[in-house]
């Protein structure tokens, strides 16, 4: 009755071209993601039946003893066996649940054996993923423009669910994850997976899963974790191993290709054009793409005294944080040096800060110099 | 008698109401302060129910149209705490103070002036909830749950938060502590606890759970302000504290918090399903153990809230079967209202309606909440539209479609007017299918992978969000002929006979309607039976 493949399309002509209505959990993909989907199955046909049953007797009670219908109430108020019986049936209905829910909560929570471990760090709001034994490590941003969102042009069918660098993992491997997060608790999940996991600020907890088939696999941040929690998607690209291998050896040359010179010195059109882009990764959410921040919650940048004369204190503030708005993060954990000078450098010289200021890689490495 | 004769004394020989705005400010009547927390609650219900509306604006079509993100967290946040703090609880403590003393044969609730400043301490609360939106940041925006570290991010909203609901705690356990007392040192003799009516063990129990458990949330946001403001680290890893702690002290007063504003309904129904089946109330004795076995299970089963934080299996074994355990006595009472049904006399006034349709919709909130209970696929609905849709179930149709039935239930007795009956049928049918509506399809879009509290979604979600919007303003709109009705009813209604329903047997239907301003001011003296009928009262003073 309510098959994998159930899909029903409602309201005629689906609007924006909504793909149809999914009425259960996403095709899984994994045993556990498979087990859950099963599991739910017969828990919704078991509580569906006593809902049939229970009220199929209240109803009969409506359509037949009715006062209307010239019913005469009889004046019965208790009954013992009934009672016990309607005491022990449920009972054992609840053991008979709590059997295969036990052994699917003792395979969720069994990581060991994995071959491929990878760390996941939730930030506000993107995700980064840490190769720990291979040397590769990037940030995941939703890649949806700003625009698609405003206005309905360019939505398609991943909207708000597409990143510009996915989890990429290996088809046949139990992959473990340790989670953590940087500032507030977020939640790493994708339901074809199987997997929800909170990733809490100060502590590593973990999970794990095993993709069968190469694919997209799509989800996003299940914890309420701020103004842009609902723009933090995940994506999972499961590739087969030998596919995996060669993504995994071009993303190390790249790296080792990308590693900028600290002493390298820049003009300002480069830093202010690379600044242009970690700002529109980083810090667009709250100060904005015209820097005039939200009134209220988030400072606008142009025109601030510290983006356009206190150039030490703006370096400070970058790499610091703020100690008066914990919203506002210590850059200096996630970002490169070369990033953000590039960033400062953008933000005195964007919008009307007109500032001429160029912020070298070599000055914010002379900032970190006292606090690393 | 000490407490009757001041009453009598201080009202001199008319016994007359005070007049005017003194009448509602030094309100010491257990029936005038009732009336004020109906009222306070009813606006409040029309407040959160604005900001429901605006979230399903925002939610009716993708993309952003209406707020910014922040906003609608401000939203979702303040709607929750409105409606749990603001309009379901001072509603059944409203409740209480009107017919506690009536079904029970007390001239007053114990404490009277104390009862005043449990009453006037929620208007000041509220408004600082309602300020918070103007100020710098904006209101608390980290859902009702607040949960660190993301509510230390706060602006000052979030102080003004803290202190409103410091202040709404106080408020509700002063509020239990009079209903305590008024319970057991108050009753009239020849009542005793196994003949109590179901809604005076269903607010005994709660006030008691309110009294356990308000203080909790009371240190909980506490230590959030003093993280927040004074050096503390009590959820921040890097001071030696844990984020998870918040979880487990709220969730600690979180999950009895739920049996708080379900058990009074349980009372209410356990009353109104009897009386309309013109049959006695079956397995009084079975519910009043049901009932206390709920209060008491509620206690041990708060980290399922939790599964996703990452606990041992254990911990998850352990809170899954102590959840599951709930389903039992839970089971136990709709059985018993059926068996109330079985073989009597049926006939449906709103009342009964609003009864029925509690019953029914709780019982779809309950089993959704099996489905959650079981830890392995809660998993998949953790922090999704599905578990949004199962509270909402139990909140608005159990909780909030109780609340309907008790008003039109015990309408007559209180204004001494008969309500609309026709308006009122069409209250709960227009409420019913636009609740389900709004509600049924939230199911659909969580198990399809939706998350809660966001402001825009992928466009597979789209129908039904849709649909659920179009519901929502439905729902809430049908809400105005409730009000119409009251207001309407309290002027012109038809007077109400003293038993307008046949065969409603407790004691507040044995006294004139509407009931006399200071009633029982002399305590009859009852011969009771089960479920507080009353067989026969001799005595017993009204003025």
């Amino acid at each position: 009755m309510l098959s994998r493949k159930t899909h029903l399309g409602i309201l005629g002509g689906a609007p924006l071209g909504a793909a149809a209505a999914n009425l259960n959990f996403q095709t899984p993909v994994t045993q556990v993601a498979r087990d859950i989907y099963d599991l739910h199955l017969l828990l919704l046909y078991i509580t569906g039946s006593i809902f049939v049953l229970v009220f199929g007797v209240m109803f009969w009670a409506i359509l037949r003893h009715r006062k209307s219908a010239g019913h005469q109430a009889k004046h019965f108020h208790e009954n013992t066996t009934v009672e016990i019986i309607w005491t022990v049936i449920p009972f054992l209905i609840l053991v008979a649940m709590a059997l295969p829910a036990t052994r699917l909560i003792l395979q969720q929570k069994s990581s060991a054996g994995a071959e491929l471990t990878i760390k996941v760090t939730g930030y506000q709001w993107k995700w980064q993923y840490d190769y720990l034994d291979q040397n590769v490590r990037y940030m995941s941003h939703l890649a949806t423009p700003q625009d698609a969102i405003v206005k309905t042009a360019g939505r398609n069918d991943n909207y708000l669910l597409e990143v510009d660098e996915p989890l990429v993992v290996p088809t046949g491997v139990k992959v473990r994850l340790l989670l953590t997060a940087n500032d507030v608790i977020h939640s790493w999940w994708v339901p074809q997976l199987g997997v929800k996991q909170d990733a809490i600020p100060g502590f590593v907890r973990d999970t794990w899963f095993k993709v069968e088939q190469p694919g997209l696999y799509r989800g996003q941040c299940a914890e309420l974790c701020g103004k842009d929690h609902g723009f933090m998607p995940i994506v999972v690209e499961a590739k087969s191993p030998a596919d995996y291998q060669l993504w995994l050896a071009a993303k190390q040359k790249a790296a080792a290709a990308n590693a900028d010179d600290p002493n390298k010195v820049w003009k300002l059109d480069e830093l202010k054009a690379r600044g242009e882009k970690v700002f529109s990764q980083n810090c667009v959410a709250c100060h904005q793409a015209n820097g005039k921040g939200i009134p209220g919650a988030f400072p606008a940048l142009d025109g601030s005294p510290i983006a356009t004369k206190d150039k030490p204190a703006h370096i400070d503030i970058v790499l610091n944080g703020s100690k008066k708005n914990p919203a506002m993060a210590a850059w200096g954990k996630q970002l490169s040096d070369t990033d953000i000078a590039a960033v400062i450098t953008y933000e005195r010289n964007a919008w009307g800060n007109q500032t001429g200021d160029v912020v070298q890689p070599s000055e914010i490495k002379a900032a970190r110099g006292g606090k690393a | 008698m000490a407490i009757a004769e001041t009453t009598h004394a201080g009202h001199g020989d008319h016994h007359g109401k005070p007049q005017g705005l003194a009448r509602w400010l030094y309100a010491t009547n257990h029936k005038d302060i009732g009336s004020l927390y109906l009222w306070f609650a009813f606006s409040m219900f029309i407040f959160g129910g604005v900001l429901a509306l605006c979230i399903r604006a925002e939610l009716f079509r993708p993309g952003l149209q209406f707020w910014q993100p922040e906003l609608f967290n401000q939203f979702t946040t303040l709607h929750g705490l409105i409606m749990v703090f603001g309009a379901i609880m001072p509603a059944f403590t409203g409740l209480a103070n009107w017919l506690l003393p009536l079904m029970i044969g007390a001239p007053d609730m114990a404490f009277a002036r104390m009862n005043n400043w449990s009453f006037w301490l929620l208007p000041p609360a509220a408004l600082l909830l309602l300020i918070s939106f103007a100020v710098p940041g904006g209101a608390a925006a980290a859902g009702w749950t607040m949960y660190a570290p993301l509510s230390t991010q706060m602006g000052m909203g979030m102080d003004l938060t803290i202190f409103a609901i410091h202040i709404m705690g106080v408020s509700s356990i002063m509020g239990s502590i009079n209903i305590i007392v008024t319970i057991l040192n108050l009753r009239a003799p020849g009542m005793g606890m196994m003949q109590m009516p179901m809604f005076a063990w269903a607010t005994l129990i709660t006030a008691y759970l309110i009294i356990a458990v308000m203080p909790v949330l009371a240190g909980v946001v506490t230590m959030v302000l003093t993280d927040r403001h004074f050096g503390t680290h009590f959820f921040n890893a890097a001071g030696g504290g844990d984020p998870v702690l918040y979880q487990h002290i709220f969730w600690f007063f979180g999950h009895p918090e739920v049996y708080i504003m379900a058990l009074p309904a349980f009372g209410i129904v356990s009353h109104i399903i009897p009386t309309f089946s013109r049959k006695p109330l079956f397995g009084y004795t079975s519910m009043v153990y049901a009932t206390s076995s709920i209060a008491i299970l509620s206690f041990m089963v708060w980290a399922h809230h939790m599964f996703t934080t990452g606990m041992p299996a254990t911990a998850q074994l352990f809170f899954m079967y102590a959840t599951m355990l709930i389903a039992v006595p839970t089971g136990v009472k709709v059985f018993n209202w059926i068996g109330t049904m079985w073989q009597g006399s049926l006939s449906f006034e709103t009342p009964m309606l609003f009864a029925v349709g509690f019953v029914c919709l709780f019982t779809v909130g309950g089993l959704s909440g099996v489905t959650l209970s079981i830890a392995a696929v809660d998993i998949q609905l953790q922090d999704t539209y599905y578990v949004v849709a199962h509270f909402h179930y139990v909140l608005v149709a159990g909780a909030l479609f109780s609340l309907f039935a008790a008003i039109y239930y015990w309408f007559p007795k209180m204004t001494g007017r008969m309500y609309h009956e026709k308006l009122g049928k069409l209250h709960f049918w227009w409420s019913m299918i636009w609740f389900n509506v709004t509600f049924f399809p939230m199911h659909f879009l969580g198990l399809a992978g939706m998350p809660r509290r966001i402001p825009d979604y992928n466009l597979q979600f789209a129908d039904f969000n849709a649909v659920a919007s179009v519901g929502a303003f439905c729902f809430g709109l049908g809400q105005l002929i409730f009000l119409y009705n009251m207001i309407s009813s309290i002027k012109h209604g038809q007077p109400a006979p003293q038993q307008p329903w046949e065969s409603a047997d407790t004691l507040e239907w044995q006294i004139p309607t509407p009931a006399p301003y200071h009633s029982f001011v002399e305590a009859p003296t009852l011969e009771v039976g089960e479920n507080g009928a009353i067989k026969s009262m001799h005595g017993g003073k009204h003025h």
